[in-house]
């Protein structure tokens, strides 16, 4: 579903990603995993054409994205750190988006705002909101409009135990709907039972992308965390 | 796109500073139609008014907001728009509102007391100015990523049309003396949409007379119908070629 | 001896007496104007009837009172000079003289007077002429209360409004000139006056005056005239409380004085001109009380001026104050009230305590580099402007009023 072959680019001397070449199934959901600026955040960015790569290109169901702006209908995006108009309200910018989709009629999931609470406080300013109550809304416009793709840049970040629990439920249901699933997270424990497949990525280099019982089965090692450990320890 | 341009007018509705702008504006020409004893005196004080304040408002508060409106830029980009759509709408945005602000601060007193040809074209040279400054000042927003350096630029840009250029169009004159150089000078005026605008609006004040010989020249081209169709196409120039060049900037831009 | 003397006297008595009266007129004995003036002898007095009048060209070489009544129209049919005089002691009075002939060789005019005394031109109505009124060699004549109204396009193919050449002791009063090349021309005359007259929209100058001494102009108007006034190649001139206003257009003045000397300029108006005053060449004239308002240039003193004095002047509302080609100034300014003084009084003797400079940097750029006119208005030369205010380096150090005005006289 989406392809990216030998992506590379660069921020000043800096290679944020090098020659990556990465296969997301349908179905599937990868954890996308590594140190920090190991290149998840821009590998996310490239595939929603929000960075543009220096090489190498990025196909969505075949499609090169570099001339195509259609296919982020179908992609749900939830940022690693939520930034929206400052001076816009919850509600404002949830219709905002509706109307930019185009879907006013369109059956939207709502699901999560009412779960998070967000309808009680739809009044409120973005500028006045704590960085959990962001997550909220960032996860719940990720899943707002039913699409194929989520692409949640890690989404448990900030988010209190219940929420949190909420969106992992959220996120199983989507997956086993047949949604591609993609996630970076530094929490390796609370992946478990979300996975499938694991990407490891370090230095702006694509290190393995196995599938979670492949990697299980390679270490010995059931929990995820324990099995990267040990990934890490051998190279 | 009409969405779009919808979001951006009233984001910067509700961003004060715009309405500041416009009451500001309003509370000049008002006041100077009204000191004035004579409303011809009163375009003439104006004309400085507009010939400064109204680039340097324009650039400043389009770079600034278009610094201010990363996140939401961000957000946009993620979402199903093309990159074109975005950045023309905020151009349009930004462009529409500040037009706005100076006709309601401006233009609307310079029709009530002034409703002449040279009330007409200082109208239209400034709405121009006014859409100019903002397509100049996204090239520097988009060009610069530091939001500090960039309008460092862009106060930098204000200073070289209002002054600089002057300056060294003066310098010119005298390493220049010997030659006749008022065709020239023609030419040179295009270079800056801030004097073609002043002597465009000069020259429908009838002080061409104290121009002398060169304002003979500047009667003669920018009198004429294709030189004020020319001088207005320059000025159109403006707009375009830095907003297109902000465009293909922005096409390939890092958020 | 005495015997001689009465009878002479006897003899002019009832040649006086028997002085009479030819009536012109479709209804009279007399059907034209041509055999009229033929019958008339000295002292006669033709009048003419109302009508329509084509008689080519009417000499008039009698003393005789030549009057229309109700202004019968004498048609030159765009051929003919209409009326010529050549005696002494003429009135012409009460006609309307129209469409004069136009010619390139010839001054044609609609009344010319050729070495004429004491004759005297009122109450006419000249349209479409080519001169309008001729006089040469004219002394003591009088040309009064006529309408001169030409419709000329082009400067070679108009003639001028009032023309003296060569006269002496002129009055010219109170006349109507509108159209002509020049509304009134006067070229080498003498102890002449201009007073009262109206000259507006004359493709030239309104008044052109050359080699003319000790003349004065008095309380005329010079309106929207193609270049304004000019007074050249003069002594001795008085002009008092005229109005130049609207000469406005490039290479257009109020006033311009070129090569004249000993003259007074006082109390006259100077609205909206492109230049106020230019000054070329000249010498000892005294320039006070007068208002200057709304001009492109006050006044333009030429570096060729010496001894000239402004005094008790206003100057309101000017663009530039005083314009100069040279750092030397040989003329004075004193006590004159300018808009543009930013000092103060403290000794409250309405006298500002810091001179006033007149002379602003970006008027003394234009005029070193006149293409500099390009950055007229712009944010660089108020700049400019300003600094030289507070650090005066460019501007000729000696030109300024040490002590303006605080507040404008009743002028």
């Amino acid at each position: 579903m989406i392809i990216a072959s030998n992506v590379s680019k660069k921020f000043g001397k800096l290679k944020a990603l090098d020659d990556v070449s990465v296969t997301c199934i349908k179905g599937e959901c990868i954890a996308l995993i590594g140190p920090n600026g190991c290149g998840k955040t821009t590998l996310i960015k490239s595939i929603l054409g929000m960075v543009v790569c220096d090489s190498g290109f990025i196909t969505f169901n075949g499609n090169n994205i570099r001339h195509d702006w259609k296919y982020r209908a179908r992609i749900g995006y939830m940022p690693q750190i939520g930034r929206y108009p400052e001076n816009m309200t919850i509600g404002q910018v949830l219709d905002m988006m509706k109307d930019i989709r185009g879907c006013k009629n369109e059956v939207v999931d709502e699901e999560l705002i009412s779960q998070f609470g967000l309808k009680d406080i739809l009044k409120k300013r973005m500028s006045t909101l704590s960085g959990g109550t962001r997550q909220k809304v960032s996860a719940a416009l990720a899943f707002l409009f039913n699409p194929e793709v989520l692409i949640l840049d890690e989404p448990t970040a900030g988010l209190d135990p219940v929420s949190s629990e909420m969106l992992k439920a959220k996120i199983i249901t989507e997956k086993n709907k047949g949604k591609l699933v993609l996630i970076t997270s530094h929490i390796l424990s609370e992946l478990d039972d979300l996975i499938s497949q694991v990407i490891y990525m370090q230095d702006g280099k694509l290190c393995f992308h196995k599938s979670i019982t492949s990697l299980q089965e390679e270490t010995g090692e059931a929990k995820l965390s324990k099995a990267i450990a040990q990934v890490m320890m051998k190279r | 796109m009409k969405k779009i341009i919808k979001y951006v007018i009233i984001d910067i509705l509700r961003n004060k500073i715009v309405l500041a702008y416009t009451v500001f504006l309003l509370l000049i020409s008002v006041t100077i139609f009204n000191l004035e004893d004579n409303s011809a005196k009163g375009l003439l004080s104006l004309l400085n008014i507009i010939l400064i304040i109204v680039p340097l408002v324009s650039m400043l508060f389009s770079a600034i907001y278009v610094y201010n409106s990363s996140e939401f830029l961000e957000l946009l980009v993620s979402q199903p728009l093309k990159r074109k759509t975005i950045w023309l709408s905020l151009f349009m945005g930004l462009a529409a509102s500040m037009a706005f602000a100076f006709f309601i601060g401006a233009g609307i007193p310079i029709l009530l007391y002034e409703a002449t040809p040279t009330g007409f074209m200082m109208l239209g040279t400034g709405l121009l100015l006014s859409v100019i400054f903002v397509a100049i000042a996204m090239l520097a927003a988009v060009m610069a990523r530091d939001k500090a350096k960039g309008i460092g630029v862009v106060i930098l840009l204000w200073l070289y049309f209002s002054i600089i250029f002057d300056g060294l169009i003066l310098f010119v004159l005298f390493q220049f003396a010997d030659y006749p150089l008022e065709k020239i000078m023609v030419g040179a005026v295009a270079f800056n949409p801030i004097d073609l605008s002043r002597i465009l609006i000069l020259l429908k004040m009838d002080v061409s007379a104290l121009m002398g010989y060169t304002g003979a020249i500047f009667k003669d081209f920018f009198g004429a119908q294709t030189g004020l169709i020319i001088s207005f196409c320059v000025l159109i120039t403006w707009i375009v070629i830095p907003a297109w060049l902000s465009l293909r900037k922005f096409n390939h831009k890092d958020l | 001896m005495k015997k001689i003397i009465y009878i002479a006297v006897l003899v002019l008595v009832v040649h006086t007496l028997s002085a009479k009266t030819i009536r012109i007129g479709k209804q009279q004995q007399v059907k034209t104007i041509q055999q009229g003036l033929l019958l008339a002898a000295d002292g006669d007095t033709v009048l003419v009837d109302p009508g329509h009048y084509h008689e080519k060209n009417l000499l008039i070489n009698k003393s005789i009172f030549f009057i229309g009544i109700n202004h019968p129209v004498l048609d030159g049919d765009h051929t003919y000079e209409i009326i010529s005089i050549k005696a002494n002691r003429v009135l012409v009075d009460g006609f309307k003289v129209v469409h004069s002939g136009i010619s390139s060789i010839e001054d044609y005019a609609g009344i010319k007077m050729y070495s004429c005394r004491d004759v005297v031109i009122r109450n006419n109505i000249l349209e479409d002429t080519f001169f309008g009124i001729y006089t040469q060699y004219g002394t003591n004549c009088t040309i009064e209360k006529n309408t001169l109204v030409s419709f000329s396009k082009e400067e070679q193919q108009s003639g001028n409004g009032i023309h003296c050449w060569k006269a002496d002791s002129m009055r010219i009063i109170a006349n109507n000139i509108t159209g002509h090349r020049d509304g009134i021309y006067f070229e080498f005359v003498t102890n002449s006056i201009i007073w009262r007259n109206i000259s507006e929209k004359n493709m030239r100058y309104g008044l052109h005056f050359m080699f003319s001494n000790n003349d004065a102009y008095i309380s005329n108007v010079f309106k929207n005239n193609g270049a304004g006034v000019a007074v050249m190649f003069s002594n001795h001139v008085k002009m008092i409380h005229n109005y130049f206003e609207e000469n406005w257009g490039d290479g257009a003045y109020g006033l311009l004085l070129k090569e004249i000397s000993d003259s007074y300029i006082e109390t006259n108006h100077f609205v909206k001109n492109t230049a106020g005053i230019f000054m070329e060449g000249a010498s000892r004239i005294q320039v006070e009380k007068n208002v200057f308002e709304a001009n492109g240039w006050a006044m333009k003193i030429q570096a060729s001026c010496m001894d000239v004095t402004v005094v008790h002047n206003n100057f309101k509302g000017n663009t530039f104050d005083v314009g100069t080609n040279g750092s030397l100034v040989l003329n004075s300014f004193n006590n004159n009230y300018w808009d543009k003084y930013e000092g103060y009084d403290l000794n409250r003797d309405k006298l500002g305590d810091i001179p006033y400079r007149p002379v602003s940097l970006y008027a003394m750029i234009i005029e070193q580099n006149p293409p500099a006119m390009i950055l007229f208005r712009s944010l660089m030369t108020s700049l400019l402007d300003k600094t030289e205010k507070i650090l005066p380096s460019l501007t000729p150090e000696n030109l300024k009023d040490e002590h303006p005005l605080m507040k404008p006289l009743p002028l």
